[in-house]
């Protein structure tokens, strides 16, 4: 549930479901946000679920924190309900002109780039949340030994199809976007499409996704096929 | 196919359609984008008699030379802009916050935005552009909006669908407002940074990095020293929120923002002066000033008041 409500900044409300990350956290916060998005509660204008936390933002020109505070305090919820998952493979290909940081993680996770492979390569991740570019999917959980900080400063350009790593998460950029995570391979698969209004994303929250390591040859076909 | 059409000889730095962007998509990671300057922008559809919230040309630094074909069309500039009408037989330096009348073959020249970032071009009329999730604005990271979400290039056609030619002639007399001093309100992670770093953040000016566009505004200056975590588990964004990386330069989140991030969020900029952040020129110095969520709220009724007594004026 809620542990607390507070604002940030003068236009959203910020819900806190704790500190941990798991599912079950995670499956309140879809919940509640689903219960919200349902109720179309005059003023809202947007909802960011994210592993921990909601944010829930509104028009300053027709409401303010008051009284969407009150009306989320307010709100009955339904029973948390099962997320219907899908199961996808995601092709990766991990040629060193794709692995931007794998010399940085050799170094930071004190690993042979076989032995992040082989690691990476052979979990089944969560997808926790869609976000930061349009249909970045939020994987989890890397193992104990494959956690590694973010950059310290941010590239301006990370190319379109990148698969990073941060902490015990995997994501994929979209397209090109600055970014700060560590990059290991890249995906010519495009996972988000936005010629689909109603369905844009290839991942949703919930879904549970598979990395498949392809060879440059496969990647370079891969959109010939 | 339309017969009104500009020709576009000069495209300029960053232009794009706009309108009032895009609601509740942040959760499948789309940003609101829309206007940057709203004031700005409702202030040049209302000069052409058009509804505030149509889309129109958004412009940064170096707008763009068109030339006009079709019947008698009014335009509307508005920021704070150095452009020239280029009729038959004269030339006419422009005014801001005035309407022109354009016939066949005329031509306006957008030369520059003065100590300012950001313009709006507005005609009387419609522009025939595309609409993604109700909004034309252009996402030129997410290739979303109007012209395949790609800025306007050179030699490119924008037609216009409709067009209302007997305008009369409307002006208003303001001018765009400058400020270096923004206002923000105390975020999420205010404890993470050093007792020295809180204070130095509200006291020290930061210079405007080159680094910025329509996503962030990138700061330079005293590092702030984040004692800590430099991440936080990633969380939702919005417009407005000052992030720290663990570099310890600022970056404020602008309308085509990521909407989630993991940076720790040392504030958020006061929603009455986002329409003056965004015209902040790089190398220009900004200070912050602290500012409580109930005057916020209050500061940004009156500012939009005022919006609405601005439109009001242009009968």
């Amino acid at each position: 549930m809620i542990k607390n409500i507070s604002n940030l900044g003068d236009a959203a409300l910020y819900c806190d479901f704790g500190n941990e990350i798991n599912k079950d956290i995670n499956s309140e916060v879809i919940n509640f946000f689903k219960t919200i998005k349902e109720k179309n509660i005059e003023g809202i204008t947007n909802l960011t679920p994210s592993y921990n936390k909601l944010i829930v933002s509104y028009d300053l020109r027709v409401t303010n924190f008051k009284e969407i505070k009150d009306k989320i305090e307010n709100l009955e919820i339904n029973e948390v309900q099962e997320i219907a998952s899908k199961k996808l493979e995601i092709p990766v290909c991990c040629d060193s002109s794709f692995s931007l940081d794998m010399r940085r993680l050799e170094k930071k996770l004190n690993l042979s780039r076989e032995k992040i492979l082989e690691n990476f390569f052979s979990k089944e991740y969560f997808c926790y949340m869609i976000g930061f570019i349009a249909g970045m999917p939020f994987l989890g959980d890397l193992g104990e030994n494959m956690r590694a900080q973010r950059l310290k400063t941010p590239r301006v350009k990370v190319p379109k199809g990148s698969v990073g790593m941060t902490e015990q998460f995997a994501n994929i950029y979209t397209f090109e976007s600055p970014g700060g995570w560590n990059i290991i391979g890249n995906t010519p698969l495009d996972v988000f499409d936005s010629s689909k209004e109603k369905d844009p994303n290839l991942i949703n929250p919930g879904d549970l996704v598979v990395f498949k390591q392809i060879t440059l040859e496969k990647y370079n076909n891969y959109n010939e096929q | 196919m339309s017969n009104n059409y500009f020709e576009i000889i000069r495209a300029g730095i960053n232009t794009t359609f706009q309108d009032k962007g895009r609601n509740h998509l942040f959760h499948i990671g789309i940003p609101f984008s829309g206007a940057m300057d709203n004031r700005n922008f409702y202030l040049a559809n209302k000069l052409v008699g058009n509804k505030v919230d149509l889309p129109i040309i958004e412009f940064a630094y170096q707008g763009p030379l068109l030339k006009f074909y079709g019947d008698k069309i009014s335009i509307a500039i508005t920021g704070d802009v150095v452009f020239k009408l280029k009729k038959k037989d004269i030339e006419i330096n422009g005014n801001c916050y005035e309407s022109y009348q354009l016939e066949h073959g005329d031509e306006i020249d957008i030369l520059s935005t003065n100590k300012s970032v950001y313009g709006y071009l507005a005609i009387s009329g419609k522009f025939d552009v595309k609409f993604q999730w109700g909004s034309c604005s252009i996402n030129t990271k997410a290739k979303i909006g109007a012209n395949e979400g790609e800025k306007l290039a050179n030699k490119q056609k924008i037609n216009i669908s409709k067009i209302n030619s007997n305008q009369e002639k409307k002006k208003i007399d303001y001018l765009s407002l400058r400020i270096e001093n923004i206002r923000v309100i105390r975020a999420t992670n205010f404890d993470y940074f050093s007792e020295e770093s809180k204070r130095n953040f509200f006291e020290k000016k930061f210079t405007v990095s080159k680094l910025s566009d329509r996503m962030g505004m990138r700061l330079e200056g005293l590092k702030i020293e984040n004692i800590v975590n430099t991440n936080i588990k990633s969380e939702g964004l919005l417009k407005g929120v000052v992030q720290v990386p663990a570099d310890g330069n600022p970056i404020i989140m602008l309308s085509d923002h990521g909407t989630i991030g993991g940076y720790p969020k040392i504030g958020v900029v006061a929603s009455v002066d986002y329409d003056r952040l965004v015209q902040i020129t790089p190398g220009s110095k900004i200070k912050f000033k602290e500012i409580k969520l109930s005057d916020a709220e209050t500061l940004f009724k009156l500012y939009e008041m005022e919006t609405q007594n601005l439109i009001s004026q242009i009968l």
